[in-house]
C-alpha cells in the first residue's frame, strides 16, 4: 500500500471573493506540493457548502465589498470552525477582504459595523482614500516580500497578533504605522495581491511545512528535480527584483 | 460662433501634427479657450450622439457601428484615434468642422472611456448608448469592479432615447433596472456560446451562477467559425463572412449590429449591412496581421483575464510561434495580479518563444506554474521581437501583449514591415 501525502487545500469563498487573483495562491500551493511529491488536492467552500472535516490548508482572498455583504452571515457560522482550525495551528492564508473579516470588526466609513470572527487581534476602519500601488516589505520570518495593495480599509493590529512584515514602499494596513499584514499561530495575514505567493515563495513553503507536519508530523519532500527547483527560485527572485525597481 | 477658438485649434492640430505628437493637444487647446466647443458643435447633428462604452472591445466596436452606419447612406463623425477622452473628441471635432463650426455629419458616434463618459454625458446628453461590458480592467485606477458598473449606469441614465446592454454580462445587464424612461435593447449569445464568453464572476468555475438569459435580445450571436457566424435577427438566422479575428471581437459584431438596428429604425438595408460587416477589418492591434519575413504575424492586444482567456481560446497556438509581451505602464495596469486568472495550459504544447516587457519574469513564472515552456525571456522588447522574429524562420507568429508593448512592439514592427502609425 502507497503512503499517504494528500494534502487537502481549501479556497474560502471564491465565488465572491476571488477578484484580484487570489488564485494565484492556490495554483501555487497546488504545485509546490506536487513539486514536493505530494498529492494535492484543490476544494471551494461557497457559501451554503458543507463545511470539509480533513482540510489541511486554508486559502481566502480578497473581493468587493458587495461580496463582503454576501458571505458576512455565512462566515459568522464558520466562525466556530475556523477558530477551532486556527488555535489547532492549521495553517491559513487570508488575504484582503477575507483578512478583515478575520479580525474583530470592520468599521465602515458611513459608521455601520461588520462583525469579523476574531482569529485575528485587530480591527479595521473604513477610510476614504484607496490605497493603491506596489508594496515593498521587509518580514524577520520570510525576508522581503512584493506585493500590490489595492484597499480603503485600514487595519490596526491588537497586542494579540504581530506584523507580518514592516513597509519599504507602499501603505500596508494603515497610513499610520509602517506595519503590513499579520501573524498568528500558523496564520499568515496580508493586504498584499501580486498574486502573494508566486513571487514569495518563502510563504508558499511555511503552509506547506506547516499543514505537512501537522497533518504527517514531519514535512519530507521529494523533490521533482533539483533543477527544476533551482530554475524556479531563479524565476521567483528575479520576479521580485524586477516588481521592486517599479513605482508605487 | 467662436471661429477663432476653431482657428487656433485647426493651428495646433496641424503644427502637432508636423512634430508626431499626441493627439489630443489640440483637443487641450480648444478646451482651455473655448469649453463650449464640443456641445456646441454636436448639439446640431440630426441624429444626436451615439456614446459606445466598456471595459473591453470599444475601439473595434466602434469601429464597426460607424461603418455599420456609413453603408446605411450616413455621415458620420467619430474619433478614430482612438484618443477616448473628452480633448481627444474635441480634437478629431477640430479636423472635420468647418471654420465656421459647422460638422457636416448626420451622427457622432464616440467611444468613450468609461470614466471620461461620466463627465462627458453631462456636457452633451446622448442619444444612444451602447455599454458592452464591465470586465475586471485597470481596477487600480477605479478601485473596485462594481465601482465601474456605476459609470456605466450613469452613462445609460444620461442616455435620451435608446441604451443598448450586453444581456450576459450580469453586470450590464442590471442596469436595465435603474433606467429612468430609456429604452432597452439587448444583443446576446445562444446558449451554446455563454461558456465561451466568461464574465469575471465565473471566471472560476462556478458557471452555476451564470444569469439565465430571460430578456429577448434583438441581435444574438448563434455560432461562430474561422471564417464567418451566424446572427439571429428577428427570427432569422443570418450568417456573415468575417474578416474580424477573435471570438470576442465577434460577439461585438453583434453588439454593433444591434447598435446599428437601434439607431437606423425600420428603413434598415439589411443586406448592405451585412456586407459592411463582412468587410470591417479589425483596429490596430486588435488581431490585425501584418507581414514579417513573408510570415503572418498577428498581434492580440490583452489587457485583463477575460481578454487573455478569450484570446487563448480564439488563436489556436497550434503551428505558431508565441510572443507575450507584458508591460505594467499606467495604461496597461501596475496590478500583475490579473495573469493569475488566466490558465496557459493551451501554450504548453508548443510552449512559449519569447516572453519580454516590463513585467517579462512575472509571465514567466506564471507560465511555470501551468508547466509551459518558456525559450527566451527578454525584458527589453525591442531585442525581445529581434530575437522573436530570428528564431520563427518559416512559421507564422503570434504576439499577446499589453497596450504599451503593442505600442512598443507596433513602433519596432514599422521598421521592418509597413504598420499604420498611431500616435
Amino acid at each position: 500500500m502507497t503512503e499517504d501525502r494528500t494534502i487537502k487545500i481549501l479556497q474560502l469563498y471564491p465565488r465572491e471573493m476571488n477578484i484580484y487573483g487570489d488564485w494565484g495562491n492556490v495554483l501555487v500551493l497546488k504545485q509546490r506540493l506536487k513539486w514536493y511529491g505530494y498529492t494535492p488536492v484543490v476544494e471551494e467552500y461557497n457559501a451554503g457548502d458543507v463545511f470539509p472535516t480533513d482540510v489541511d490548508i486554508i486559502v481566502g482572498g480578497g473581493g468587493q465589498d458587495s461580496g463582503q455583504v454576501v458571505i458576512q452571515q455565512d462566515l459568522q457560522q464558520l466562525a466556530p470552525t475556523l477558530q477551532g482550525l486556527a488555535e489547532d495551528g492549521l495553517p491559513m492564508l487570508v488575504i484582503c477582504g477575507l483578512y478583515q473579516l478575520f479580525g474583530r470588526f470592520f468599521k465602515t466609513h458611513e459608521g455601520a459595523l461588520i462583525p469579523g470572527i476574531g482569529i485575528l487581534d485587530m480591527e479595521t476602519h473604513g477610510g476614504d482614500v484607496r490605497l493603491i500601488g506596489n508594496v515593498h516589505s521587509v518580514s524577520e520570518e520570510f525576508g522581503e516580500i512584493h506585493g500590490y495593495e489595492n484597499h480603503s480599509g485600514q487595519t490596526f493590529l491588537g497586542p494579540g497578533v504581530k506584523p507580518l512584515a514592516e513597509i519599504r514602499k507602499g501603505e500596508g494596513n494603515n497610513t499610520k504605522d509602517s506595519t503590513e499584514g499579520a501573524r498568528y499561530k500558523n496564520v499568515v495575514a496580508s493586504y498584499l495581491h501580486g498574486s502573494l505567493l508566486p513571487k514569495n515563495p518563502a510563504i508558499a513553503d511555511f503552509l506547506i511545512e506547516k499543514a505537512a507536519e501537522r497533518k504527517f508530523g514531519s514535512f519530507s519532500p521529494v523533490p521533482r528535480s533539483e533543477q527544476d527547483l533551482a530554475d524556479l527560485s531563479k524565476l521567483s527572485e528575479m520576479a521580485r527584483q524586477h516588481a521592486g525597481q517599479r513605482p508605487r | 460662433m467662436s471661429s477663432f477658438s476653431i482657428l487656433v485649434g485647426k493651428l495646433v492640430r496641424s503644427a502637432s501634427k508636423l512634430r508626431g505628437g499626441g493627439s489630443a493637444l489640440p483637443g487641450l487647446v480648444v478646451e482651455k479657450i473655448d469649453p463650449d466647443f464640443i456641445r456646441r458643435t454636436l448639439a446640431d447633428l440630426p441624429l444626436g450622439v451615439a456614446v459606445v462604452s466598456g471595459t473591453n472591445g470599444k475601439t473595434t466596436t466602434t469601429k464597426m457601428v460607424v461603418e455599420l452606419l456609413e453603408s446605411q447612406g450616413l455621415k458620420v463623425f467619430t474619433n478614430r484615434t482612438g484618443s477616448n477622452f473628452t480633448r481627444g473628441v474635441a480634437a478629431a471635432l477640430l479636423g472635420e468642422v468647418n471654420l465656421r463650426g459647422h460638422l457636416d455629419a448626420d451622427i457622432a458616434v464616440l467611444e468613450l472611456d468609461e470614466a471620461h463618459a461620466v463627465h462627458f454625458v453631462k456636457l452633451i446628453r446622448p442619444r444612444y448608448s451602447l455599454l458592452l461590458n464591465v470586465l475586471r480592467d485597470q481596477l487600480d485606477r477605479f478601485g473596485e469592479i462594481d465601482k465601474t458598473t456605476r459609470l456605466l449606469e450613469t452613462i445609460a441614465r444620461a442616455t435620451t432615447e435608446t441604451v443598448v446592454l450586453n444581456r450576459e454580462d450580469p453586470r450590464v445587464a442590471g442596469i436595465a433596472e435603474s433606467l429612468n424612461g430609456q429604452r432597452a435593447v439587448y444583443f446576446g449569445l445562444d446558449a451554446s456560446l455563454r461558456s465561451t464568453f466568461p464574465n469575471d464572476d465565473e471566471m472560476r468555475g462556478s458557471l452555476a451562477e451564470a444569469l439565465a438569459a430571460t430578456q429577448q435580445a434583438d441581435v444574438v450571436l448563434e455560432r461562430v467559425s474561422e471564417a464567418d457566424a451566424d446572427f439571429l435577427i428577428d427570427g432569422q438566422v443570418r450568417t456573415s463572412g468575417l474578416k474580424l479575428r477573435g471570438v470576442y471581437n465577434i460577439f461585438n459584431a453583434a453588439a454593433a449590429l444591434a447598435f446599428a438596428r437601434t439607431i437606423k429604425g425600420d428603413d434598415l438595408d439589411s443586406d448592405a449591412l451585412f456586407e459592411a460587416l463582412a468587410n470591417v477589418e479589425p483596429a490596430f492591434g486588435r488581431g490585425e496581421s501584418l507581414t514579417v519575413n513573408g510570415q503572418p504575424l498577428e498581434l492580440v492586444l490583452v489587457k485583463n483575464p477575460s481578454g487573455f482567456r478569450l484570446g487563448l481560446k480564439s488563436f489556436a497556438a497550434h503551428g505558431y510561434s508565441t510572443m507575450i509581451a507584458i508591460n505594467d505602464n499606467y495604461a496597461d495596469g501596475r496590478d500583475m495580479s490579473w495573469l493569475w486568472d488566466v490558465d496557459f495550459e493551451s501554450l504548453a504544447e508548443g510552449g512559449v518563444d519569447v516572453v519580454s516587457g516590463v513585467r517579462a519574469y512575472d509571465m514567466a513564472l506564471r507560465l511555470k506554474y501551468d508547466d509551459v515552456p518558456v525559450r527566451t525571456i527578454e525584458p527589453d522588447i525591442t531585442d525581445g521581437l529581434k530575437r522573436f522574429i530570428k528564431d520563427s524562420p518559416g512559421v507564422p507568429m503570434r504576439i499577446f501583449c499589453t497596450y504599451t508593448a503593442m505600442l512598443a512592439v507596433r513602433r519596432e514592427l514599422s521598421k521592418i514591415t509597413k504598420v499604420e502609425v498611431v500616435s
